[in-house]
């Protein structure tokens, strides 16, 4: 391997970690603030594809637009979800909560078989987005290269949210304590909307840099990915956006390299290999908080 | 002189048992109210119904000749009640500052003179303004939780066994600092295991049992009455 392919496997696999960044922080701020692992989020991010297929090739709606309508539906069904699904169950006990969650999960599965066919269907493209470029001797193609700095952004603006607004504060103090957040007036409900509002909208935007570069979408293209973010923010600690983020992208180039030495078919094992080496060695993840229950 | 909050047959109950049942109170604008019981009376439930945080199965509660009942906590807030949970209940990752701010979190207007107001009660704070709010010792969580109470600028702050498992020195501390927010005009409804000192500070007080409230008066008389000091102050009758 000389420098140049070394170096061109190394943004791949920061391009995909990028979007397994995004995801995975979907994961991560739900499971902050509700405790819950949100196994739906990888079907939200499937849907996202499917708003696109219809923006772009159903309506033929110039790119921007259909991207503009793409976050919006899938924070929209994000937020609904979350009304019809999580938040009557707000006081259950976690595990029922959690089940609601795989059934949602299913749900989106069958219904998007039942809505588009089983078939695969052709991914839209935009054609700026698949430009080739050529960064010192490097070839690649434009969305690769803007999907990490894409995702820096995005971390960078989410972080200044959370730890210098009010919002912030608020998502900060609800993800400690409930009740006491009531207490100081802040509507709990609406906080855990704009969570899910945010997840929803990383996700679209994650779905939309995942899918351009690929011919076709399905009902189950989520759940592949969907898992693999959950590992990536297992990993970085549940509940740490920046553990998330690095496990994104830990787990982008591994797969990468892996793939790069010609054992493609071994890259998935080895994702969850990850995952049950973590949780038997240091199960909280790289930057996951302690769990000290006080009495 | 004016209630400014009535309570009318407050009912209680969780998931069928009653934990409070059918307590009627009264708390006089600009005074200190305390409400003395054992543990598992229905104190704190009294309190939870007030801020809304429980929901009762009847009541009436009037806060300045408002029905509160069935309003949502924060509502309760905006019209200025406020409660110091029990055991703190500080938000440990967040800065002391934002705890204080957090405190203030439904007012939109400036908070820089509450903020030196609560730091000339609480110099204590000001010193750890930009640690954690988990690394301060208990003493000093107590303060940080009244002081983030004081910033929603309530009529009414009632507070939740504020004495517990306190040094009592920081105890006195606490006591004295109640007392001086009351001298400034802030009603104070204050439930405390600590019967001796409560009922030293009250202007009125009552006692609870099972639910039920038994025995009310000002907080010299139930201070020199045998029965309560028997059962709450740990004085037996001879």
């Amino acid at each position: 391997m000389n420098t140049t392919t070394f170096l061109q496997y190394c943004l791949a696999g920061i391009s995909i970690g990028g979007i397994y960044a995004m995801i995975a922080i979907g994961y991560t701020m739900v499971y902050g603030i509700l405790r819950l692992i949100n196994f739906a989020h990888g079907d939200i991010f499937m849907m996202a594809a499917y708003f696109m297929i219809f923006a772009m090739v159903d309506f033929a709606l110039p790119w921007y637009v259909s991207l503009a309508l793409v976050a919006i539906a899938t924070v929209l069904l994000g937020v609904f979800i979350e009304k019809i699904a999580y938040k009557p169950l707000r006081s259950a006990p976690r595990m029922s909560i959690m089940i609601s969650a795989i059934g949602v999960s299913y749900l989106l599965q069958n219904l998007a078989t039942y809505l588009f066919s089983a078939l695969p269907k052709g991914y839209p493209q935009i054609p700026f987005l698949m430009t080739n470029i050529n960064l010192g001797g490097i070839s690649t193609s434009v969305v690769t290269f803007i999907t990490p700095i894409l995702t820096i952004i995005f971390v960078v603006l989410l972080m200044q949210l959370i730890n210098h607004t009010k919002i912030g504060m608020a998502m900060r103090a609800v993800s400690k304590d409930f009740e006491t957040s009531q207490l100081m007036g802040i509507k709990i409900n609406r906080i855990i909307s704009i969570t899910f509002v945010i997840g929803c909208f990383l996700a679209a935007v994650g779905s939309v840099l995942y899918f351009t570069p690929r011919p076709s979408v399905y009902p189950m293209a989520g759940s592949l990915p969907g898992l693999k973010c959950f590992i990536a923010a297992v990993f970085g600690g549940i509940g740490s956006i920046p553990g998330a983020v690095l496990g994104g992208f830990l787990i982008g180039l591994c797969e990468t390299f892996i793939k790069a030495a010609g054992y493609s078919e071994f890259s998935d094992v080895f994702t969850f290999l990850i995952l049950i080496v973590m949780l038997l060695f240091k199960p909280t993840g790289l930057f996951g908080e302690k769990i000290a229950e006080k009495v | 002189m004016s209630n400014i909050l009535e309570i009318k047959n407050l009912v209680v109950s969780y998931g069928g048992i009653e934990a409070v049942k059918g307590i009627s109170m009264e708390v006089p604008q600009g005074q200190i109210v305390t409400l003395i019981g054992a543990n598992g009376a229905g104190k704190s439930t009294t309190l939870k119904s007030i801020s809304g945080i429980v929901r009762p199965k009847e009541a009436s509660i009037l806060f300045d000749g408002e029905e509160m009942v069935g309003k949502s906590p924060d509502y309760i807030v905006s019209k200025g009640i406020t409660l110091v949970p029990e055991g703190r209940r500080v938000f440990p990752n967040l800065t002391v500052m934002e705890n204080l701010k957090i405190g203030a979190y439904l007012r939109k207007d400036n908070l820089k003179d509450d903020l030196e107001y609560v730091f000339r009660l609480f110099p204590r704070l000001k010193e750890r303004e930009w640690q954690m709010a988990g690394t301060l010792s208990g003493g000093e969580q107590q303060m940080l939780a009244v002081g983030r109470a004081l910033m929603s600028k309530p009529k009414l702050i009632m507070m939740d066994e504020p004495s517990l498992g306190l040094a009592p020195l920081v105890v006195k501390d606490i006591f004295r600092i109640i007392q001086t927010i009351n001298e400034e005009g802030i009603t104070v409804l204050l439930i405390e295991q600590n019967a001796n000192m409560a009922l030293k500070i009250a202007h009125k007080a009552y006692v609870i049992e099972t639910g039920k409230i038994t025995m009310e008066g000002t907080g010299l008389e139930l201070l020199e009455n045998e029965e309560i000091k028997e059962a709450y102050l740990g004085k037996s009758k001879k």
